[in-house]
């Protein structure tokens, strides 16, 4: 019997009642991912939770802690860090891996720690490259993992549209998008050989809608940059760019000026566009996402290069 | 972006309200080449305003650059992903698409029409509440329609839209629809698709996508959308006795023992009596555990922590079912197997099998047949290839608990895995198990085969020999007969020509004939075995699947291969009958060993060689091996 763990108060439930309702289209996506990270920690040996700290990284945690409840999650966390996100998102890191109970581990390509590599000395290209896609291939090298979760979602863009659930990555963390794994029924092929690594994206069926109506439901705890506040911007090449910090060099003619504006997507902050805005709370942030008419990756920088630059990325090892 | 609703603006919260209890639909769009289906899913994204301004000017942008639509927008281009597609202009893997109304999420299964790849229609129709399968209408009911329908109908899904499509183009023409209709109708009943909806349109213009055409005055059904709203998804999937692979068991600390699992079938409520299989345990559900307080039912679908009353050995593997509605348990089974490998798929060959949270090893037999998915005939097999279906007997080293596919879909579908390349070869549904392997007790065991056995006071055999004509196969089976009876064993002779007047009178020498000549003659072989006899089986048997499929039948130690080599080269010299010379001169047609092969037992139990022994010494060592 169980001693440990008191019972929670029976839900009220109407005597004879034998219906359930329809389950709903939050409630099978929850079951959809939480079958998946069970199937990883089943099936692989040494997984992890690659965490950025964004929205989709929230639902992941949350996801995570409901799956393996009363235990805690037995994988610990990583995030890739580029040194130059915005520091609300490093505090909530913090916050979010204390409160859940997560190991942390933050890995900074040393390379690129070494070189001084930043956005503004070396471009937006060669800063992704070598602090986000060298970063993660050395920190999954560095540690072991066999499988690395991700909050990638298949509404986000074309290429992961195609993508499977569990993508597998040769030993250099090569993506063959011809060569990918068919997955029947909730049946996951999970077998790699020595130095082969699968990233695994358990909310590939997962809208932008679905993810806010859900950390709606589910009151999961984002980092403050998603809400409208008054914030120091600079507008460059038609972008608003938040001034976080003093490391950010101002042009002759740029002086930062207090705006109401929040973020769509977060990322490292000199390479992330905030939009106008009064959104301050969650229904107000939906409400706003429902009737914009631009997608929420427009606000990143990486992905204008070229039509194919995403799938071209994820064939080089980018997440 | 998504919906038109006013709510959105005026009360976001009653709008949120009403959303959050939307439900999914999955559905899969199939159809040939050309009939339009990614300009059917762009046009789906569109019409529900699930396309942002920036998407739809890199979309302008490109249907100038690389559109088939003469600068006008081309959907198809806002579906087909990866660039080496989007180059070739068609679609080639299976990709996800998602769009929502104010009633349902839908997420879509977009797969290709081309013959090569079965496998990605297979996989995107496996997780379908509902099919959308699209003609063109001015070409009718292709082969490929045909070919998937049937795939269609193999994977389960009950909810079939025919999608008319490019109506435009045959002027909205009452009678082409009601054509392919009928056309449509007398093929799929014979698949087992017994209802499904027609509706004409046009994808690219728009018409009864969203809602009724003016252009089809004539139509009364629903418009696309309005289908997709309606159609059932869970079905009676809940009403099914409970089945829970077990996936996962959690142990916190001593004192929680949680089974954690995916509700394949059925409703689970504490203190409902549930059976751990293929144990054969039974215990009570204590608690539904989740993170929000423990529930007081769960229902397929949901991602659930059991707890159970007793101590009792669960792992993961394992499935917790309704006490009183157990599933079988079997480790061997019939199975229709889709071959998805550039590789082969080889009889006898181990492979890894997944169901549910199961892994075992697994061996197939030769497919019984294989079904040409264009004219659903059944065609002889020895293998299967790439993008093949077939019906085979799939063999596991340890039983399992399963239900037929057509019950429960989570614990009658399996896929294969090679070992060596670790790549998912193959995919199948279990029919039926062959044989159940325990718990099931024989009517009458009294009267089994080792009571019949004890009474003759011998070990019952089936003695396979096999080689050339002309080997010395009957000379060396009649004096081991001889050989047998006169030390007081019972016996029976079943020999290839004799058995030819007879039983098997009715078959020729064609491949399949071959196949079923030898299949007969195991049975009878193994009836007689079970009636306590020794029985010789003297047949060529050229091939291996063959003789393994004897194998198969019998329990472990009674098969006795016994090769009797003979090199061709002798054999022909001897020509006892004068059959070497009539296939040479080219009178006799699939004589093994001139036009026809003869695959060597890898392993036989015993091999005589004719070079070195004579008949009555080759005789005399299988006695002794028989009875040591």
């Amino acid at each position: 019997m169980n001693v440990r763990l008191a019972r929670p108060p029976q839900p009220d439930i109407h005597e004879g009642t034998t219906e359930t309702p329809t389950l709903t289209h939050l409630q099978r996506l929850e079951a959809e991912s939480i079958q998946i990270m069970r199937e990883v920690v089943s099936e692989c040996e040494r997984p992890v939770m690659l965490y950025s700290v964004g929205k989709d990284s929230a639902v992941m945690l949350h996801l995570a802690a409901k799956a393996f409840y009363p235990s805690k999650p037995p994988f610990p966390l990583l995030h890739v860090d580029t040194t130059w996100k915005f520091r609300a998102m490093y505090e909530m890191r913090e916050r979010m891996a204390r409160e859940l109970g997560f190991e942390l581990l933050v890995y900074k390509n040393p390379d690129a720690l070494a070189r001084g590599i930043n956005p503004f000395d070396h471009g937006s290209a060669l800063h992704t490259d070598l602090w986000k896609t060298e970063g993660l291939k050395q920190a999954l090298d560095h540690y072991g993992f066999d499988a690395a979760f991700g909050g990638a979602r298949r509404d986000e863009e074309k290429s992961r549209a195609k993508e499977r659930i569990f993508s597998f990555r040769s030993a250099q963390h090569r993506w063959d998008p011809k060569n990918q794994r068919p997955e029947l029924w909730r049946l996951y092929n999970t077998r790699i050989n020595k130095g082969e690594s699968i990233r695994v994206f358990p909310i590939s069926n997962w809208t932008e809608l679905d993810v806010w109506q859900y950390i709606h439901l589910e009151n999961i705890p984002i980092v403050p940059l998603y809400f409208s506040a008054e914030r120091p911007v600079v507008e460059r090449d038609g972008a608003l760019i938040m001034v976080d910090d003093d490391r950010m060099p101002l042009k002759p003619d740029e002086t930062p000026i207090m705006k109401s504006v929040r973020f769509r997507t977060l990322g490292c902050y000199p390479l992330t566009g905030a939009v106008e805005s009064t959104a301050a709370t969650l229904p107000e942030i939906i409400q706003e996402m429902l009737l914009t008419t631009t997608s929420e990756r427009q606000g990143r920088v990486i992905d204008h290069d070229q039509a194919a630059s995403m799938e071209k990325k994820k064939q080089e090892g980018y997440f | 972006m998504a919906h038109q609703s006013t709510l959105i603006a005026d009360d976001i919260d009653a709008y949120l309200k009403a959303h959050e209890v939307k439900s999914l639909l999955r559905f899969l769009t199939c159809g040939s080449v050309d009939d339009g289906k990614s300009t059917l899913i762009g046009r789906l994204l569109y019409d529900s305003k699930m396309i942002f301004e920036d998407q739809l000017a890199a979309l302008e942008a490109d249907s100038r650059r690389v559109g088939t639509q003469g600068g006008e927008i081309d959907f198809a281009l806002l579906v087909d992903g990866l660039a080496a597609e989007r180059e070739q202009g068609i679609t080639i893997d299976v990709a996800y698409r998602f769009f929502s109304t104010d009633r349902r999420k839908f997420i879509v299964a977009d797969t290709p029409g081309h013959e090569q790849y079965t496998r990605n229609m297979v996989t995107g129709a496996s997780t379908a509440d509902a099919a959308v399968i699209l003609i063109d209408a001015r070409k009718g009911v292709l082969t490929q329609t045909r070919r998937h329908s049937f795939l269609v109908s193999l994977l389960g899904i009950r909810h079939v839209v025919l999608a008319i499509n490019k109506m435009d183009l045959v002027g909205w023409s009452q009678e082409t629809f009601d054509r392919i209709v009928a056309d449509y109708r007398l093929f799929a009943d014979k698949i087992g698709i017994h209802h499904f909806t027609a509706i004409p349109m046009s994808a690219l213009r728009g018409d009864n996508i969203t809602e009724a055409s003016d252009h089809s005055p004539w139509y009364e059904g629903p418009a696309l959308l309005r289908w997709l709203e309606e159609a059932p998804v869970e079905d009676d999937l809940r009403e099914k006795p409970f089945r829970m692979p077990v996936q996962w068991v959690n142990r916190p600390n001593l004192d929680f023992r949680g089974f954690a699992g995916f509700i394949a079938a059925g409703a689970v409520r504490p203190g409902d009596r549930v059976k751990v299989l293929p144990s054969g345990r039974e215990t009570v559900v204590d608690r539904i555990v989740t993170k929000g307080g423990d529930l007081p039912r769960a229902v397929a679908g949901q991602s659930i922590t059991l707890t159970l009353r007793d101590e009792i050995d669960v792992s993961r593997g394992d499935v917790l079912a309704a006490a009183g509605e157990p599933p079988g348990v079997a480790d061997q089974f019939e199975t229709t197997l889709v071959w998805f490998d550039d590789e082969p798929m080889l009889p006898g060959r181990p492979y890894l099998m997944k169901l549910a949270a199961r892994t075992v090893s697994a061996q197939l037999t030769e497919p019984k047949y294989k079904i040409n998915v264009n004219t659903l005939e059944h065609l002889a097999a020895t293998r299967l290839t790439l993008n093949e279906i077939g019906v085979c007997n799939l063999l596991l080293d340890a039983p399992i608990a399963f239900d037929p596919y057509v019950d429960t879909k989570d614990l009658g579908g399996f896929i294969l895995v090679d070992r060596i390349s670790n790549r998912t070869v193959g995919a199948g549904l279990i029919h039926f198990a062959l044989r159940r392997s325990q718990n099931i007790h024989w009517q009458a065991l009294d009267v089994a085969k080792p009571a019949r056995a004890a009474q003759k006071g011998q070990k019952p055999r089936m003695v396979w020999l096999t080689g050339l004509s002309g080997a010395g196969k009957s000379t060396i089976a009649n004096l081991l007969e001889k050989r047998l009876h006169a030390a007081g064993r019972h016996t029976y002779l079943l020999d290839g020509d004799n058995v030819r007047h007879g039983l098997n009178k009715d078959l020729g020498f064609t491949e399949e004939d071959r196949i079923e000549n030898i299949r007969r003659v195991a049975e009878v072989g193994r009836l007689m075995v079970d009636a306590g006899l020794i029985v010789l089986v003297s047949f060529i048997s050229p091939f291996r699947a063959e003789r393994r499929m004897a194998r198969d039948l019998m329990d472990s130690g009674e098969f006795v291969e016994v090769f009797i080599d003979t090199p061709l080269a002798e054999a022909e010299r001897r020509d006892v009958k004068g059959l070497y010379k009539k296939a040479r001169a080219g009178e006799l047609k699939n004589f093994t060993g001139i036009d026809s092969p003869y695959e060597a037992p890898e392993h036989p139990e015993i091999r005589i060689d004719t070079t070195r022994l004579t008949a009555e010494e080759a005789a005399e060592q299988i006695f002794a091996a028989l009875e040591s």
